[in-house]
């Protein structure tokens, strides 16, 4: 099992100060926490993408490359790359760019996103969103297995077998499949024989875990491989050594961030009572101590049979520092509880690559 | 009232949710999609199990009431006829990023419900369910006279309509909360005062209550 954390790079108001950092230390902060995490001895970092103030980590292969030169083991991945939205040949040639400065250690969620800016930014409709989605996919998969491409669709011009470098010299760029959870993605994903990337994102920890059943029942019938059939998640999650105090630390930036999603959204503010239920034994929310945190992914590895954790952690201006003591804590105390539990085995293993050198402990 | 066969219409998260909790709760279930009642099988038998995967006008026609829960991009692509003379509640919502921006939808001064309404033109249309969240739906029933029970919102034009599908929301464990006409339903849309709010039934009916005071 590997654990790693996912960042979306946050410069929303700070509700204790009122204040807000700059945006570009907010890009800053996230190759801070990339080292950090790599120092913790976390196996992943993914990094969202979003065109807004509040999130203004717009090219994440941009920080993900200054995050190469510094980190030698440390996995380095999009999450998400929203693709309905960008051009796959230019995505694909990023991202080698960036799995060259790292020696191979890139990965790859595509997925659409939920967040829709992009859209009016770059002139696209969304009322193309399942067509520009499904067409992208299919054309940055083709570009990831072959060199030179010939491609036709209706949302970019062709290709006719036009060289697209660099090449990635591991082969062929890991890539999961984004999916909110919606059954008919779920399907998709083992359609295309690609492993999959979903969230818990609240509510119930396990609840939606019928969607792994669904996923490997399908892979099944398609006749995918068992490197074809991985599951990642990522939950919102915090942790301080006291799990109360790392409750109460995140619940003021948690409820402001909901509240501005909501507000932008049209659905209401969480209330503390949900709040306790989301963050409880059971609970989707992966807030608390380091114990109770690596309880709860044993937990959801019983139900969800997931390969990697990661928590996504940046959310509502939480002080940086916080947030670096919480990526160590992940690494340095929940990561061996539940290798202790689930093992070591690597993805990269699952996947059959050959591993970036290990890190000696950390300790 | 009779209630025993209901036909879920949409097959995403919303609708196998609905199904699922229709199932416990007793019922007779259909679920429907835009595939054929094998592709839905598929993942029904996983995601929802005990519920029936069918062509969409065959469990509409056999059904005691209907829930359709698709995109409201994709309402359009369903065949009115089967709906006529049934009651149907409308389970969506307008949502720009799944749905693009949708005219009809976007300026609707009744609430969404109407322009269903005209889309399923002959049928009863009752407004619930849309304004909780999927994955609370299931963890959030509680049984009659539990103190923590949560109220659901339903709004429609036809009083018997209205009634009957209370009494599925009461069986499925929340406590309905009556509005007398589907414009009413323009409080429970994203934006309103209980979409997504969890609220027992005295907060709910307070929040509404608020509201109208506001709009005097």
């Amino acid at each position: 099992m590997e654990l790693g954390i996912g960042a979306f790079g946050d410069a929303n108001w700070d509700p204790a100060t009122g204040t807000r950092i700059s945006e570009a230390q907010a890009v800053r902060n996230v190759v801070e926490s990339i080292e950090v995490a790599e120092q913790a001895g976390l196996d992943w970092f993914g990094l969202g993408e979003h065109h807004t103030p509040e999130f203004p980590v717009s090219a994440a292969a941009t920080v993900l490359a200054a995050a190469a030169a510094r980190t030698s083991r440390i996995k380095l991945s999009s999450a998400v790359t929203v693709l309905s939205t960008d051009d796959p040949v230019r995505v694909y040639e990023q991202y080698a760019t960036v799995d060259a400065l790292s020696n191979g250690r890139v990965e790859m969620i595509p997925g659409r996103g939920s967040s829709i800016e992009s859209f009016p930014l770059f002139g696209y409709d969304l009322r193309d969103y399942d067509r520009l989605f499904a067409e992208k996919l299919d054309l940055l998969l083709e570009v990831n297995r072959s060199a030179r491409v010939t491609w036709e669709g209706t949302t970019r011009p062709a290709l006719h077998g036009e060289y697209v470098p660099p090449r990635a010299e591991h082969g062929p760029i890991p890539i999961w499949l984004g999916v909110g959870g919606n059954p008919g993605s779920v399907i998709r994903a083992a359609q295309l024989g690609l492993p999959m990337a979903t969230g818990v994102l609240g509510g119930s920890a396990i609840r939606s875990a019928t969607n792994a059943t669904l996923y490997r029942r399908a892979a099944e019938q398609f006749g995918n491989s068992p490197e074809q059939t991985m599951i990642m998640l990522g939950s919102p999650g915090f942790l301080m050594p006291d799990g109360k105090m790392a409750r109460e630390t995140w619940w003021p930036h948690w409820h402001q961030f909901m509240k501005i999603v909501g507000e932008q959204r049209g659905f209401a503010a969480p209330t503390r009572d949900s709040y306790d239920r989301d963050t409880g034994p059971q609970g989707g929310l992966l807030i608390g101590s380091p114990e109770e945190i690596a309880e709860r992914i044993i937990l959801m590895h019983q139900h969800w049979g997931h390969v990697r954790q990661y928590l996504h952690i940046d959310m509502g201006a939480l002080p940086q520092k916080d947030l670096l003591r919480a990526i160590e804590l992940f690494g340095t105390e929940v990561r061996p509880l539940v290798q202790r539990e689930l093992g070591t085995t690597s993805v990269d293993t699952l996947l059959g690559r050959a591993s970036a050198p290990a890190l000696t402990s950390s300790r | 009232m009779g209630i025993q066969r209901i036909a879920v219409v949409g097959a995403g998260r919303v609708g196998t949710a609905v199904a699922r909790t229709l199932v416990d709760a007793g019922y007779d279930v259909t679920l429907s999609g835009s595939g054929s009642p094998a592709e839905v099988e598929a993942f029904a038998s996983i995601v929802a199990p005990g519920a029936q995967a069918r062509w969409t006008a065959e469990a509409v026609t056999q059904a005691d009431l209907v829930i359709v829960a698709v995109p409201l991009h994709r309402l359009a692509s369903l065949a009115p006829a089967p709906f006529t003379g049934r009651v149907v509640v409308d389970a969506m919502n307008y949502w720009p990023p799944i749905d693009g921006e949708l005219e009809e939808f976007d300026a609707a001064p009744d609430g969404t419900s109407r322009v269903v309404e005209r889309l399923l033109a002959g049928s009863t249309i009752v407004k619930t369910l849309n304004h909780v969240g999927y994955h609370d739906l299931e963890v959030d029933r509680r049984a009659l006279g539990h103190p923590q029970r949560l109220g659901l919102a339903v709004a429609g034009d036809d009083p018997s309509a209205v009634a009957i599908v209370a009494g599925v929301i009461e069986r499925i464990g929340y406590d309905p909360v009556t509005l007398p006409s589907l414009a009413d339903g323009r409080a429970l849309q994203p934006g309103g005062p209980v979409f997504g709010a969890r609220l027992t039934a005295a907060e709910i009916s307070r929040a509404l209550r608020d509201l109208r005071l506001e709009a005097a």
